[in-house]
């Protein structure tokens, strides 16, 4: 097996940009206006991933508990302030904050379980893998807390006469808003599943095919997989979890009433 | 026609209300055993409906039931004693029978058997089987189910929207009859919102006028 990973040069790498001329040609064509947006999509990619490289280069040679830890909390919370940005709800002050806290325990209980569990990295802040397996963890629970939140804040909109009316017949908030609750986790935590059932059939996830790129043996590579894909599942759902059985709260008054 | 006798001795105390530009009541007592709120669009009657089990706070002022202010009651086992049947007739997926059962199962209280099932639908004049699914009901039908779902849990007060606004004159006449009857027979009080010039005719002893979000009492002492 080879294990010495080809280098990429600049020049070559720079071909790949093609891809973005072809859809730059298609939205003019088509005259979708989105060239604009496809422009920024492709500066921003380019600069923030050679950043983060100059910055992992320096985490990695200078490995400490502090630096991986503020790593870390950077990258929370701009999943945080993402995931709040793509719903387009507005969201109340409580909702907003739940979203931040559901997605900081549920990430810390998945990074203990799997980190220090589960892969059993020594040191334990060893950033050559707490960061990027992080990075995946808390990049999947933001889509899914995302999508939560999304279906969440539009149930609530969408049948607010039936949950009234749940509450005039003397209903708790949480029986009212049972099935509304249950749609939301369903529907965040659905795409991580069905991207598992396709999962080594029609993808091959991007962490496996790296390590395989850089050489590791394809068993090894799959193992991790196997194991980062458990832990996304685990830590979406939690993320979910605390944030919709705590979520629906938000949109009552403390004496029971819908807001 | 109706007494003036004072029901079940359940009754309603309203001290200095104020619900935004609303309603502004001083003092108003809701001690009868049928009520008929009536009064122009907008001057609050539903308000004052939804005050009375707490699905809109006071923002000054009090509701005393029974003699308890309402703000120290738990929300949710008051509007267990004062439930509310609201304006637009809301169905829940399933059957007939799903929808009967719901409000026992939503309260947590035992659910009926199919016969009670089918005297409850009988006491609206409803005549369809238990079974069946209630995407073809019209509208009139929706609001009697939904009549019938709240008569079968075992209220101390029931709150009524506007229970007939979408009945004919002669359904009317029977539901609200059986409905008062009910209420009657079981010892329970009544408050009801209607613009129907009818039933305010038939139980006149029990007309409460709102005007301008406020109210004297009942119109007949």
């Amino acid at each position: 097996m080879n294990n010495t990973v080809m280098d990429l040069s600049i020049l070559n790498l720079a071909i790949a940009y093609v891809f973005v001329l072809v859809l730059l040609v298609i939205f003019k064509a088509r005259g979708i206006r989105r060239e604009k947006m496809i422009l920024i999509a492709t500066t921003r990619m380019t600069i923030q991933l050679t950043l983060m490289g100059f910055v992992l280069l320096y985490v990695f040679k200078h490995p400490s508990w502090w630096l991986t830890l503020s790593m870390l909390a950077i990258m929370l919370g701009f999943a945080v302030y993402n995931a709040l940005k793509r719903v387009k709800y507005s969201m109340s002050k409580e909702l907003k904050r739940l979203v931040a806290l559901s997605m900081i325990i549920g990430y810390l209980v998945t990074a203990v379980v799997f980190m220090l569990l589960v892969l059993q990295v020594e040191p334990w802040f060893n950033p050559q893998y707490f960061i990027p397996i992080s990075g995946m963890i808390i990049g999947n629970s933001m889509t899914g807390i995302a999508l939560g939140a999304n279906r969440l804040c539009a149930n609530m909109r969408d049948h607010r006469e039936r949950i009234e009316n749940s509450l005039m017949l003397g209903a708790t908030c949480k029986v009212a808003t049972f099935d509304e609750v249950n749609d939301a986790f369903d529907s965040a935590i659905l795409p991580t599943m069905n991207n598992m059932m396709t999962m080594g059939i029609v993808s091959l996830p991007g962490m496996m095919t790296g390590q395989m790129l850089s050489g590791t043996f394809p068993l090894t590579a799959i193992k991790y997989q196997i194991g980062i894909m458990l832990a996304i599942l685990g830590c979406t759902a939690i993320t979910v979890v605390i944030f919709v059985t705590l979520g629906y709260k938000t949109f009552f008054t403390s004496s029971a009433a819908l807001k | 026609m109706l007494s003036l006798r004072k029901g079940s001795g359940i009754m309603f105390e309203i001290k200095k209300l104020k619900f935004k530009h609303i309603l502004q009541i001083d003092h108003l007592m809701i001690d009868r055993q049928i009520t008929c709120l009536i009064g122009p669009s907008g001057s609050g009657k539903t308000t004052l409906l939804r005050m009375l089990n707490r699905l809109n706070e006071a923002e000054e002022g009090s509701i005393y039931f029974n003699g308890v202010d309402i703000k120290e009651m738990h929300p949710i086992k008051l509007r267990r004693k004062i439930i509310m049947l609201g304006q637009t007739p809301i169905l829940y997926p399933g059957t007939i029978a799903d929808n009967l059962q719901i409000g026992l199962r939503l309260s947590e209280q035992p659910l009926a058997d199919e016969n009670r099932l089918r005297a409850y639908l009988d006491k609206v004049g409803l005549h369809k089987e238990l079974s069946d699914t209630c995407e073809k009901l019209s509208g009139g039908e929706k609001q009697r189910l939904c009549l019938a779902r709240v008569l079968l849990m075992d209220a101390d007060v029931y709150l009524a929207d506007e229970p007939s606004s979408a009945l004919d004159k002669e359904t009317e006449s029977f539901v609200i009859d059986n409905l008062v009857t009910f209420v009657k027979e079981h010892d329970k009080q009544l408050v009801m919102v209607t613009h129907s010039a009818e039933i305010a005719q038939r139980y006149p002893h029990g007309l409460l006028e709102l005007a301008q979000g406020g109210c004297r009492g009942y119109v007949y002492e």
